[in-house]
């Protein structure tokens, strides 16, 4: 019985292994990466981030401001 | 500078997002391909949405409790700043469903239980503006919304979960497993969450006062 099992065990890590090993490499960016040109992609979104975030800034001083005249 | 803290950190959490979310090792898997990063930008959308609209929900109880004209501005404001989060939402998962599952929409239980949100909150603001007396409009407001917030949960957590959907997350137990979010992706998604949830409150908080310095003016 147990040797049935270990047998059908072995069969199927062996099986498992060669459908693995056929299922296709997934595409992914890794010349992209590899030749480094990614970090420009990143810094222009961090810039047009932060130049969202300075616009906000400014509008939440100049809000800021209008309270105390205000007041 | 002391009291701008937290907006600093939303800001700093989602670069930490940009950078990483770009730079950052995903799983190689078939059809997704590098668009698996969308989810770093797309999902956290709806996550903030769904926690300002929970923001606006309690303002609008705390106004129908206590009726103060405050509360119920800032009920509508968050609203507001949902909205624009969903939209955006909207728009990133559209082009995302081009690329992998071929189409800018399909008749997914999720896809549209969003677009049937989106038109409750749009029925939010078109109540809000027909009605000309501040005390009544609150009122009704108040109640709308929270009928409203009942059925943004219906409508985009549990039918989803109910039937088989294409979007990850649905169909059965949802929970983040199904997400094959690895651990190499779970802290710079959950940075981008809380970032932007963060971004939410900071907009709605300028609206909330360039709405009072109208009033009061």
């Amino acid at each position: 019985m147990l040797k049935k099992f270990t047998a059908l065990f072995t069969f199927c890590l062996v099986f498992a292994d060669t459908i693995l090993a056929q299922m296709p490499a997934v595409e992914m960016a890794d010349e992209l990466r590899a030749s480094g040109k990614i970090y420009v992609v990143v810094l222009i979104m961090v810039i047009i981030f932060i130049g969202v975030v300075i616009y906000l800034i400014n509008l939440d001083r100049k809000i800021s401001k209008m309270e105390k005249n205000q007041k | 500078m002391k009291r701008h803290w937290w907006k600093a950190l939303g800001v700093f959490l989602i670069i930490i997002s940009i950078v990483f979310g770009l730079l950052g090792e995903v799983q190689a898997l078939p059809i997704l391909n590098e668009t698996i990063r969308v989810l770093y930008y797309h999902v956290p959308m709806w996550f903030s949405m769904v926690a300002l609209m929970l923001g606006s929900l309690i303002f609008s109880i705390l106004h129908l409790r206590q009726g103060s004209p405050k509360s119920d501005l800032i009920a509508n404001e968050a609203a507001k700043t949902g909205f624009l989060l969903a939209t955006l939402g909207l728009i990133t998962g559209s082009i995302w469903a081009r690329f992998t599952w071929g189409a800018f929409w399909v008749n997914d239980p999720k896809l549209n239980g969003t677009a049937v949100t989106m038109l409750i909150y749009l029925a939010y603001f078109v109540l809000r503006n027909s009605v000309e007396d501040p005390q009544k409009k609150g009122r009704l407001a108040g109640v709308y919304n929270i009928f409203a917030f009942v059925m943004m949960i219906v409508f985009i957590g549990i039918l989803p979960r109910m039937t088989d959907s294409l979007h990850p997350g649905n169909g059965g137990n949802p929970g983040f497993n199904k997400y094959d979010l690895d651990s190499n992706m779970r802290p710079v998604f959950y940075s981008a969450v809380v970032g932007w949830i963060l971004m939410g409150v900071w907009i709605t908080n300028l609206r909330v006062r360039v709405k009072n310095l109208i009033a009061n003016a």
